[in-house]
């Protein structure tokens, strides 16, 4: 076996790369989507629930009372779009150009260029019904900030070393 | 240290690997519809174990697994094979790291307490997702599947006595949620998910997790230095000392370990800014000082379960003067019987008067007395002022010990380097307790808006 299948802290998911989350606080590839939830630019009790179907780039934007986006019809809307440019920061482009299925022409592909391949198939408008679980998945991610540190040792962490090199 | 030991064969550790490899590769197809490969894997695995008190029920095992009808004990019985295979593999490494280093052994406390074991039912749904993973396999794999961990995890996480289980877990499927569906993916961590697999499923046994700290500590604690474990959603920091008990008797290595939960985007500096409030001894490592210690509570792994009101900050005691003083005359601990794993070791040494290279793409080693040592420059935190170049650059390496893929790595915890003919010393956890360091400073100022959003939207959110 090559000598990375025979590692036991073989590297198969980098880090998150940091980023201010003040506008999007919450950005996952999860359930064959990009999605989070974006900071309303008004209404600093709202937020809106975006996502973008991989491989078919059908796109969705609702409040977390399951209001829809104004400006998610016909095409992406600004949310939309800022989901788009935090997912490249967090996770890096190729990544998330791998994960959407989105081949852009040229070389290292960038969120404006991702946006632009997306847009030009003229997705359909997704159905909001995926806005409730990502925004309990957002709820569940931000409860692990209440969660206790221990200091009784954990033996498993040593099969998740610290890595340097982020996405 | 003896590096020409750490570069001779093993004898057994081939064949005791290639049962290991057997079995993993069991796991990548899975056992819903077992093909002859899987079958003589399976053998392979029972073969290995024959001449132990595991093997009739290991040969059944194998047996049903081969037909297609292995049940969750027998699942389990396989495991335990896997484990005692590895505590093997481990066993000998760690006498060779013996040999290699010259230090004695610590004896184990046989006293075991009896550990009370709660969550019975979400250990019994723990189990039943993780057999359901071994009959679809790496590659059957898809996000339902993976997804059924989910209400275990957070089920298990606000318990703290299921932290571990909790954390494997949560760590384990968030990788394979990143790698469904398993039916496209160009390579598989064949042996890492094997482990992970295997340690998971034994902790969903009674008494499998580790039996509280049944010891007390008095004495002198002097830092070595801090390594950092994560996966996105849990830290760990490990602090690596030396303990000098004040009743006399021989200095001992312990560790002591803070670990939390965490959201996926707190990374670098906002670790330790997690981690810092539970345990003064990360700001004291972190400033390169000694810390007194009353009757801290310690496990017979030498883990030390740390507790501030027992600590108390001392004078300043530089690791590396530690570390030629006193080091090689310390102790090693010794390893649960269960948590018996080469991956586990993580043996503190000093190196010194090496060479160090780099080969194109390659990875940095140490030439010392002509044996070559692979440096893993990759596990130094990102909120570290030691950085690959300086590890490269330096005279004298504090750092860890372990084993992986077949060979002995080290992992930098502090180097000595020369910067304009004075000694300069940078430790891996140098930021642990806040840094003014200008990069640093930066790092933390980050981290704290990004935690800050986060808690500004749980409260709206959250307690709504």
């Amino acid at each position: 076996m090559p000598v990375w299948e025979r590692s036991s802290t073989a590297r198969v998911v980098p880090p998150a790369r940091p980023r201010k989350l003040a506008k999007v606080p919450f950005v996952e590839l999860a359930d064959g989507r990009l999605q989070g939830v974006v900071s309303s630019g008004s209404d600093i009790g709202r937020v809106y629930v975006s996502s973008i179907a991989a491989g078919t780039y059908a796109f969705a934007c609702s409040t977390n009372n399951n209001r829809p986006c104004g400006g998610a019809r016909g095409t992406f809307c600004n949310h939309i779009r800022a989901l788009v440019g935090e997912a490249v920061l967090q996770y890096g482009a190729e990544r998330v150009a791998r994960y959407l299925k989105a081949e852009t022409p040229g070389g290292e592909p960038d969120a404006e260029a991702l946006v632009s391949v997306m847009t030009g198939t003229r997705p359909a408008q997704g159905d909001t019904s995926a806005a409730a679980p990502v925004f309990s998945r957002f709820l569940r991610h931000l409860a692990y900030l209440e969660l206790e540190p221990t200091t009784a040792p954990l033996p498993e962490m040593q099969w998740f070393p610290a890595t340097r090199t982020a996405a | 240290m003896r590096t020409d030991l750490l570069t001779d064969p093993v004898d057994g550790l081939d064949e005791a690997l290639a049962a290991v490899d057997a079995f993993d590769r069991v796991l990548v197809a899975g056992l819903l519809r077992p093909q002859p490969a899987q079958a003589a894997g399976l053998a392979a695995l029972a073969h290995s174990v024959a001449g132990t008190p595991l093997a009739s029920l290991v040969a059944e095992a194998a047996d049903k697994a081969a037909a297609g009808a292995a049940g969750e004990d027998h699942l389990v019985a396989l495991a335990a094979a896997r484990t005692a295979l590895m505590g093997s593999v481990h066993d000998a490494l760690t006498d060779r790291v013996a040999d290699a280093t010259g230090r004695p052994r610590a004896e184990r406390s046989t006293r075991d307490t009896p550990a009370d074991t709660p969550g019975a039912n979400v250990l019994a749904a723990a189990r039943a997702w993780l057999c359901d993973l071994a009959r679809a396999g790496w590659q059957g794999i898809d996000h339902e599947l993976v997804s059924g961990a989910g209400p275990v995890v957070s089920a298990m996480l606000p318990d703290p006595r299921l932290r571990r289980q909790a954390t494997l877990l949560d760590g384990f499927a968030a990788e394979l949620a990143a790698s469904c569906p398993g039916a496209t993916l160009e390579r598989v961590p064949v042996r890492r998910w094997a482990d992970l697999w295997t340690r998971a499923l034994l902790l969903t046994l009674p008494g499998a997790a580790r039996t509280p700290a049944a010891d007390t500590v008095t004495g002198r604690l002097l830092p070595l230095g801090v390594d950092v474990q994560e996966h996105a959603t849990a830290v760990q920091a490990q602090v690596h000392a030396v303990l000098e008990p004040s009743d006399g008797s021989a200095p001992r290595l312990v560790r002591a370990a803070v670990s939390a939960p965490k959201p996926d985007t707190v990374v670098g500096a906002g670790l330790w800014q997690l981690l810092r409030p539970r345990m003064s001894l990360l700001g004291a490592a972190g400033e390169g000082r000694a810390v007194e210690l009353d009757a801290m509570p310690v496990t017979a792994e030498g883990d030390l379960v740390w507790d501030d009101e027992r600590a108390r900050t001392g004078e300043s005691a530089d690791p590396f003067a530690t570390a030629r003083v006193i080091l090689s005359t310390a102790a090693d601990p010794v390893t649960a019987p269960l948590d018996r794993h080469p991956a586990g070791i993580a043996v503190p040494v000093l190196v010194e008067g090496y060479t160090a290279e780099r080969e194109d793409d390659g990875p940095l080693t140490f030439t010392l007395a002509g044996h070559r040592l692979t440096v893993d420059t990759e596990r130094v935190p990102a909120a570290s002022p030691l950085t690959p170049e300086a590890v490269a650059a330096s005279g004298a390496c504090l750092g860890l010990l372990r084993w992986d893929a077949g060979e002995f790595v080290l992992q930098p915890l502090a180097v000595e380097t020369t910067v304009r003919k004075k000694t300069v010393a940078l430790h891996a956890g140098a930021w642990a307790g806040g840094t003014t360091d200008k990069l640093g400073a930066r790092a933390e100022k980050a981290a704290t808006d990004s935690v800050a959003v986060l808690r500004e939207r749980a409260g709206k959110l959250l307690r709504k």
